[in-house]
């Protein structure tokens, strides 16, 4: 039997049965676009913590002091930790494929600007930051490269730092002073945003030099490394771990990579994304039993034709994949039009409420597609069973 | 040619064994016309479904053109009765959805022949039986006879050796029923075995050779009557 009259066959008896048919189709595509729509719910807010993530790059390499294992050394020995210092920060300039070094020193301080006052975070760091953590500068221009040893007081304002201290004026030029010292403005942020209660918008950026002394601190409290594009976030690590070790004895810091940290989330995330996918697939469950039911039905009515397709010549085979095609074709339908609902569902709901993101994956669209054929093929398969197993003596006499 | 050798068949209702066939053996030489009567029961149409392997004997083995058909599994056997037999059905079994046409044109699709071959061979065929201007209409939509006619052209559009016609004008008024006989008369005319069961005797004595059955056994065989005499 050609594939085309397989088709055509299933079809006929399917739109013969009309009212029946786009039922039966319709709980399957219910059960679709359930799938669909949940997934792409899943899938929007997968992208839309990934993408708050990942704002500061993804290519970053994270070295705080201390390690976080359990030795067993005695208390005397522990706090004989050897802190991170500028000179570690320079030193992991040199590791083949790291494209920028920023040390981090973090505290509070009062910024005075003119007669406006405000506490603010203040943020020690190198001239690499923006680079770095993906900020670019509104006006004026970030902190000079300058040695650390004699680093100049300039100051770059986040945006609403800026706008707070100084509102519609320009603060280029401009004499601040941050925790007492003398600081001239270089430059203002754009707006980044907050991260999980950091604003960096609400901040200014001092070089770490004049932090550490600022906030009367011997080390860094963080490195953070930016390595080239396409770069094993796991070798540059190993390398800067080695560096380090090499300089401090052991290792009595740790390193996280973005990469890590993103994995974890990511797979975190992907599983959110399927178990409302597997919510939605209750409801597919429940269209292919509906399936199941009308296939039953369609094989107890055509029990004649059945009997006249064995005395025409048809195999068990053959009228197994006929009722089969039929299950299958059926369920194909309901789920194209399910993935149409589901996928229009989630297009029009991002077009109505933006805030909630939405984002249709076609693995999801693919993969459910799929899974409606096989419910119609596994729903197919009883009734197709008994069609086939009929004797066609007996189905030639039933009318 | 078809040769029944010792066949029999046997049904279980409740608790009785009904020999629905009791040691049958019959020999058919190509191009015979037979007509086969008998009481309800007596297993006339038992010997159809056995002739038309739709229904396989308990015990014997029957051969058709020089292939023991009772050594054929299911699927060979299938294939056996698309190409070689026809069958003609009182209630025509004609599918209530499809055209006139695409009825005709079922075997050719359960064979796969391709769709402009098919569409040649029903042409001759709906002209053949005078349906050409029913070709679109379906089942609910032609007279008793037209659907017979439809029937007989659904059998024969695979050019079987065998025509097996189960009381094809039980449900006929007497002017299409006597249409009906005389195309299958024709059919047999061209070579095709012609089997025809019926409790018509008129029917029944059209045939040169007339079977009549009691009991699932042959009672009266008028070849093998001419042979003794």
């Amino acid at each position: 039997m050609l594939i085309n009259d397989f088709v055509k066959f299933a079809l006929k008896s399917l739109i013969t049965q009309r009212l029946r048919s786009f039922l039966t189709a319709l709980g399957i595509a219910v059960g679709i676009a359930s799938v669909v729509l949940l997934t792409s719910l899943g899938e929007g807010m997968h992208r839309f913590v990934l993408s708050e993530f990942t704002q500061f790059g993804t290519n970053l390499i994270g070295i705080t002091p201390g390690k976080s294992t359990t030795t067993g050394m005695s208390g005397a020995v522990i706090s004989n930790v050897r802190p991170l210092s500028m000179n570690d920060a320079k030193a992991l300039k040199r590791i083949p494929r790291v494209i920028a070094v920023v040390p981090v020193v973090q505290g509070n301080a009062q910024v005075e600007a003119g007669k406006r006052i405000r506490r603010t975070t203040v943020f020690g760091v190198g001239a690499n930051a923006p680079e770095v953590w993906q900020i670019k500068v509104a006006s004026g221009q970030f902190l000079p490269d300058d040695d650390p040893a004699a680093a100049r007081s300039f100051a770059v304002l986040g945006s609403k730092l800026r706008e707070e201290m100084f509102g519609r004026g320009n603060p280029l030029g401009q004499r601040i002073r941050i925790g007492g010292e003398r600081f001239r403005v270089a430059g203002s942020m754009e707006s980044k945003g907050q991260m999980l209660g950091f604003d960096l918008d609400d901040a200014v950026y001092i070089p770490a030099a004049k932090a550490l002394s600022m906030f009367n601190r011997e080390s860094l409290m963080e490195i953070d490394l930016l390595y080239a594009e396409g770069g094993d976030a796991d070798e540059v690590a190993k390398y800067a771990a080695d560096l380090l070790i090499a300089r401090h004895g052991k290792q009595d810091f740790t390193i996280t990579t973005q990469e890590q940290m993103l994995e974890v989330l990511d797979s975190v995330l992907e599983i959110l994304t399927l178990a409302v996918g597997a919510l939605g697939s209750i409801s597919l469950l429940v269209g292919g039993v509906g399936i199941l039911t009308i296939m039953t039905i369609a094989v107890n009515e055509r029990t004649a034709e059945i009997g006249l397709l064995r005395a025409m010549g048809a195999g068990r085979i053959q009228i197994l994949a006929l009722f089969i095609g039929e299950a299958v074709v059926l369920a194909s339908i309901g789920g194209l039009a399910g993935l149409m609902a589901g996928a229009g569902g989630a297009w029009i709901l991002g077009l109505f409420v933006p805030a909630l993101p939405t984002h249709t994956s076609w693995f999801y669209v693919v993969t459910s597609e799929v899974l409606a054929a096989i419910i119609g093929l596994l729903a197919g398969v009883m009734p197709a069973r008994r069609a086939a197993g009929l004797n066609p003596v007996e189905a030639l006499r039933a009318e | 040619m078809i040769r029944l050798d010792s066949i029999e068949r046997v049904f279980q209702v409740g608790n009785e064994t009904v020999h629905a066939l009791n040691n049958v053996s019959l020999k058919i030489s190509q191009g015979e016309y037979i007509t086969i009567m008998g009481p309800s029961g007596s297993g006339k149409s038992t010997l159809l479904n056995i002739i038309g392997l739709l229904d396989r004997p308990d015990k014997g083995f029957y051969i058709l053109d020089d292939v023991n058909t009772t050594d054929l599994n299911d699927e060979q056997q299938a294939l056996v009765r698309r190409h070689k037999i026809g069958f003609v059905f009182q209630f025509f079994h004609l599918v209530p959805r499809l055209t006139a046409t695409e009825n005709i044109e079922l075997p050719l699709i359960l064979t796969g022949v391709e769709p402009d071959e098919r569409k040649d061979r029903v042409k001759i065929a709906l002209e053949d039986f005078g349906l050409a201007d029913r070709s679109k209409h379906r089942p609910n939509q032609l007279s008793g006879g037209q659907r017979q006619r439809v029937a007989i052209a659904r059998a024969t559009i695979m050019e079987p050796r065998v025509i097996l016609a189960d009381e094809p004008t039980g449900n006929l008024d007497r002017t299409s029923g006597k249409e009906v006989i005389e195309i299958l008369e024709k059919l047999n005319k061209k070579g095709i075995i012609l089997i025809l069961v019926t409790h018509d005797p008129d029917i029944g004595n059209r045939a040169v050779r007339k079977i009549s059955m009691v009991d699932g056994k042959i009672l009266d065989d008028t070849l093998a009557l001419e042979f003794s005499k």
